[in-house]
């Protein structure tokens, strides 16, 4: 069974980002860019897969500038076996992507394809359900258990109350969540035999797929920010407050 | 505009995020509600008596039981034939489908809309709630998933829905509903809790985490929450996780005990009423947001406060 991985390159998790200041967006110059970690889970969860030998071929892919390559090559060392750069410098929403993601579905023949959650850029947590519904697939979103047997995937999911388990049909969608693995790093050797494995570089017009966005951001500004409060020096004082504020009996 | 919202509910109860939703969808004109289950007659009689709401479609089939996203997705797209927005609460069921739903009406959704502009024009957060954008769509049809805490509850009473069954195409064959491990709590449910006491990695067990938090919480009346450091720590189960990953929360107190407050906690609960922190790291940024701080051994700190309230 082949894996289809997509990947995006996103602002790294512990960069704090900073609202430009003409309102325009997020300041992404000079800022140190990785792979979502929410996709990174989801290349080990792909390798783990291979390993178990469930699946014998993983391929990842991206949309985006040039420099997604080094996400690949990073997906590549990790140890999927090769990559497809969908190379764009506009900005393509979820609905794009997903479409884009269909055609090459359409071309690769992926037992499952399993991809992030979430980007931590946009937030928007769309694609993989998007993709699921043009490809009429089945989807196990926010995944934090994954068992393939024979024609099926049992898909634990993380959902608001606990955990739930679902059985699809393959091919399927799996998106992952946190608590699914903790992704390996690449050593170095195998970033160096990276660098030799095959990435192919395609553009959205090779695929058909208009990617002209459905959304104008209109501003980007700061969340408003809340005032420290005050510290108090004991339990008293505190219950003290907590009662003149009313929340408290 | 006409708006159709996705009714959230569980053993045969409405949950409160439908209430938000329905608020949101009320500022884009006229609400109709969608119930999708199985034998959901009780959630569809609760639902017409929304303030505000005309419609209530009602889809009932066993295929529909667990809201199982290849089987529900078709139901809504159809009904989108007479809609001009579809709204969903930003629960983990409304996540899963309303981009499906998306997709199918080639529609970009818009995710977490905190604000409703106008018919056109959102606000959401993004990186985490470290920005907030307003983005206007071209899209004909609307496909949005709201934020509760950002919306107030519609009441539950002073409405007359109509109700009307609708038919949908069952099973999709795709997928099937195996099982559920779902926390049974005597306490208010994290989203809709009026009190949380959260607790963080400076609990330094589960043990502990229980011994603290939890007669402090029972206390309160109030919900129990966690950082996902305490999650991910293995002392408080996943559905604890109160965060930008977990649940967003906005109750009227929100105690952090042994939280430092890192951005991915905070982008989860910094819209609560009043924040109090107990930590005995008087730098911790958890500080920064809460209106009243305590600095000391939380061990010793929250027993004697739950022993005095």
């Amino acid at each position: 069974m082949k894996l289809l991985v997509p990947v995006k390159r996103v602002i790294d998790y512990n960069v704090k980002p900073r609202v430009k200041a003409d309102g325009s967006g997020v300041d992404l110059a000079n800022v140190k860019m990785s792979m979502n970690p929410f996709d990174e889970i989801a290349v080990e969860e792909a390798i783990r897969l291979k390993e178990k030998g469930v699946a014998t071929e993983i391929v990842v892919v991206s949309i985006g500038p040039a420099k997604a390559q080094e996400t690949l090559r990073t997906a590549l060392a990790m140890g999927a076996d090769r990559a497809i750069l969908v190379q764009t410098d506009d900005a393509v929403e979820p609905l794009a992507v997903a479409k884009i993601l269909a055609k090459i579905a359409a071309e690769e023949q992926p037992g499952l394809v399993v991809l992030g959650k979430q980007a931590i850029d946009d937030d928007s947590n769309q694609t993989g359900q998007m993709l699921a519904a043009l490809l009429g697939w089945a989807q196990g979103t926010f995944a934090s258990k994954v068992e393939v047997s024979g024609d099926s995937v049992d898909v634990t999911r993380e959902v608001d109350g606990g955990l739930e388990t679902v059985k699809l049909k393959l091919p399927a969608i799996v998106t992952t969540d946190l608590r699914l693995n903790e992704p390996r790093y690449a050593s170095l050797p195998n970033i160096m035999k990276a660098k030799s494995k095959p990435l192919a570089t395609k553009s959205p017009a090779d695929y058909g797929v208009d990617t002209t966005p459905r959304l104008t951001t209109l501003s980007v500004r700061e969340p408003s920010k809340r005032e420290a409060g005050v510290k108090v020096g004991s339990v008293d004082e505190l219950i003290d407050r907590l009662r003149t504020t009313g929340v408290i009996g | 505009m006409k708006s159709l919202v996705l009714v959230e509910h569980e053993n045969g109860d409405l949950k409160d995020a439908t209430l938000s939703a329905v608020t949101a969808a009320a500022k884009l004109g006229e609400v109709h509600l969608l119930v999708v289950g199985d034998s959901v007659s009780g959630v569809a009689e609760a639902a017409a008596k929304i303030a505000g709401v005309g419609k209530v479609h009602v889809a009932e089939d066993a295929a529909y039981a667990h809201q199982l996203a290849e089987n529900v997705a078709p139901v809504i797209a159809q009904l989108m034939g007479h809609h001009d927005a579809f709204v969903a609460p930003a629960t983990t069921t409304g996540k899963n489908v309303a981009p499906r739903v998306a997709a199918l009406l080639d529609v970009m959704q818009i995710s977490d809309v905190i604000d409703v502009v106008d018919a056109d024009t959102f606000v959401r957060p993004i990186y985490a709630g470290n920005a907030i954008a307003t983005v206007k769509s071209s899209d004909a049809k609307k496909v949005l998933t709201v934020r509760g805490t950002a919306f107030e509850k519609a009441a539950r009473d002073g409405g007359s829905g109509t109700i009307e069954a609708v038919s949908g195409s069952g099973d999709a064959g795709l997928s099937s509903f195996v099982g559920a491990e779902i926390a049974a709590s005597e306490r208010p449910e994290l989203t809709s809790a009026k009190i949380i006491v959260s607790g963080g990695r400076a609990l330094g067990s589960g043990e502990a985490f229980h011994q603290v938090i939890d007669p402090l919480a029972d206390k309160l009346g109030a919900a129990v929450g966690a950082s996902r450091a305490a999650v991910d720590a293995g002392y408080a189960p996943n559905d604890y996780q109160v965060g930008q990953t977990g649940k967003i929360v906005a109750p009227e107190l929100y105690v952090a005990v042994g939280i430092s407050g890192a951005i991915q906690h905070l982008a989860g609960m910094k819209d609560s009423k009043l924040i109090v922190a107990i930590n005995k790291d008087e730098d911790a940024p958890i500080f920064q947001v809460a209106d009243i701080g305590l600095v000391g051994d939380l061990f010793k700190l929250v027993p004697e406060l739950t022993e005095k309230l």
